[in-house]
């Protein structure tokens, strides 16, 4: 874009590279910063997709050549796909438990005005302001103090604890803005407050209760520091990876990674375009 | 769409809703009670038993990891007055707020220029800023390390420079770590900031305009003003869980770079001395909660819940 500007405007004054530069930045400044943001942004996900076709056995840290090898196999290393499975179970099932009792938190506390409002407000609030490793270690005293067997069942309850404050803002945010109006049209057109509910206020809640339960699988499905306090011998993905930080990580851990990327990023291209066209049609 | 950008849905609560009903007093009771009690019963419980733990010593004679409730309050001096433990912790309350204030500088910018400057790419690069949640924390944690690593492209970078010598390096160090907690955050710092420098009105910054401001003046005096909401929503997203988190320290850093989140981890699951980790998870919650609490008040941002 520059080389044209100074080749348009070529005689009237010479510029020197420096300052031509100097011009350049100033006009794109903003530009060129976002692209610095970015490539810190997303350095490591190339990294980490990079890595996936090491060629590396179990240490997966310098580059040792190009390989295929652990795409085609990607349960190749012990325990990877296990932990996988793990992972997805459960996150699947906080997802579930965690949409259900958030969602109506979120009715409840836009819907009504009751006393101890603001104390269920507070109560929403305070998990999300607390360190992880204070809410991780904490449970955890309490399943030793009453002597509470560790595993998948802990890490659940652990999980949906920290996820329904998170569906409950998702979907709080998505209920203030409905416009209540419609549902008294409905009312106003003999509908039943049920009908109304089913026919008129779930369908326009859905997509925020859609986003609260990705929100609540992808917290769930990332989180490490709680899960670390309240797993005993049961390992999810992330733990499985930052246990064998140690000894080297094998390579298929990058290529479940980067395939879950691409889902994940499929995903949402898709929710986009179909987004853009509704809002078109 | 993300955490931040709920919580900063509801740090400005935007139009509101339907007229809260009166009638049916105990359907809201009965709506909140299931989610309610597992907060509570997984929540505020443990915290009490946390708090409680904190006050136990040692059975004497016992194994390592018995301990009885003696309600022993010199737990936390003696727990504060330690340099194994203060020193992490002023460490940790140093690198986040390095961190957070790194993540304001690049997050602030980029928030912008996505709102105001991005046009029709608005979208793709609002995707692109949560495309790394798409790719496990720890996994992104640890290409960190072989970015930063003596023979990748950071070090080789900074060494023609002449900012490091030709045997220096970044990794592992606090360099490394603090730039790591940056890293981690920074979509939580961007997000919010973004969701209200959407919402600011271009006519008020036209109108500043109009009334002879410069552009930096406009932007000082309008814009910042008006997207303060996301600059504290994403400060706190930042600031909280930086300070407790261990695994950059763990991943990036040397034991001279030990937060109090690896001090807590290490004397709870190692160690078993667990009213020490109980004190050292008061103590950090509770400063943490002093330190939000000045922060809010100061920047006048009371409308946070």
């Amino acid at each position: 874009m520059s080389v044209d500007t100074s080749t348009g405007q070529a005689a009237p004054e010479r510029l020197s590279a420096g300052r031509r530069v100097r011009r350049w930045l100033g006009a794109n400044a903003l530009r060129v910063y976002m692209g610095i943001a970015f490539v810190y942004l997303l350095l490591p996900v190339a990294y980490t997709f990079l890595f996936s076709f090491n060629d590396a056995g179990r240490t997966n840290l310098t580059w040792q050549g190009f390989t295929f090898d652990n795409w085609l196999n990607p349960c190749g290393a012990p325990q990877v796909c296990q932990s996988v499975v793990n992972s997805l179970t459960l996150g699947l099932l906080v997802t579930l438990v965690a949409t259900i009792l958030g969602t109506l938190i979120a009715f409840a506390l836009v819907r009504y005005r009751f006393r101890g409002r603001s104390t269920t407000n507070l109560l929403i609030f305070l998990p999300m302001a607390t360190p992880e490793v204070v809410l991780g270690s904490s449970l955890l005293a309490l399943f030793l103090n009453i002597f509470v067997p560790l595993g998948f069942w802990t890490v659940m309850i652990a999980h949906v604890m920290f996820c329904i404050s998170f569906v409950v803002v998702t979907v709080k945010a998505r209920l203030a803005s409905l416009d209540p109006r419609l549902e008294q049209a409905a009312m106003d057109l003999y509908a039943s407050e049920a009908q109304a509910f089913r026919r008129i206020t779930l369908p326009l809640v859905a997509p925020g209760i859609a986003a609260a339960a990705l929100l609540a699988f992808s917290l769930s499905f990332d989180d490490f520091i709680i899960t670390n306090f309240n797993s005993g011998q049961f390992t999810t993905f992330p733990k499985f990876v930052y246990v064998s930080a140690t000894r080297g990580i094998p390579p298929q851990a990058n290529v479940i990674a980067s395939a879950m990327f691409f889902i994940a990023l499929a995903l949402v291209v898709i929710g986009q375009v179909i987004g853009v066209r509704r809002r078109k049609g | 769409m993300s955490i931040a950008a709920a919580i900063a849905e509801t740090a400005d609560e935007g139009p509101k809703g339907p007229p809260p009903k009166r009638r049916g007093r105990f359907i809201p009771y009965l709506l909140m009670l299931p989610g309610a009690l597992w907060l509570g019963i997984f929540f505020l419980v443990p915290l009490v038993t946390l708090f409680l733990t904190s006050l136990q010593t040692p059975v004497a004679g016992g194994d390592v990891g018995q301990f009885e409730q003696t309600f022993n309050f010199a737990n936390y001096p003696e727990t504060l007055t330690d340099p194994n433990y203060y020193v992490p912790l002023f460490r940790s309350f140093l690198y986040s707020a390095s961190a957070t204030i790194l993540a304001l500088l690049i997050g602030y910018p980029l928030a912008y220029g996505i709102a105001f400057k991005a046009g029709r790419f608005r979208n793709v690069l609002l995707v692109m800023v949560i495309a790394p949640f798409f790719v496990s924390f720890i996994l992104r944690t640890i290409a960190w390390r072989q970015i930063l690593a003596d023979e990748g492209p950071v070090v080789a970078v900074l060494r023609v420079i002449g900012l490091v010598g030709p045997t220096g390096g970044v990794y592992p160090s606090a360099i490394a770590v603090v730039a790591g907690l940056t890293y981690n955050f920074l979509p939580f710092m961007t997000l919010p900031i973004y969701a209200s420098l959407e919402r600011v009105d271009h006519r008020l910054v036209e109108a500043a305009g109009d009334l002879y401001a410069s552009p930096w003046t406009g932007f000082r005096k309008v814009t910042l003003p008006l997207s303060m909401p996301g600059v504290v929503a994403g400060t706190l997203l930042t600031f909280i869980p930086a300070a407790g988190d261990y695994v950059n320290a763990a991943l990036l850093g040397t034991p001279k770079n030990t937060m109090i989140g690896n001090r807590i981890e290490f004397t709870f699951l190692s160690v078993n001395d667990y009213p020490t980790a109980a004190v050292l998870s008061f103590i950090l919650m509770a400063s943490i909660l002093i330190m939000v609490l000045l922060y809010v008040r100061r920047v006048g941002t009371e409308d946070l819940v």
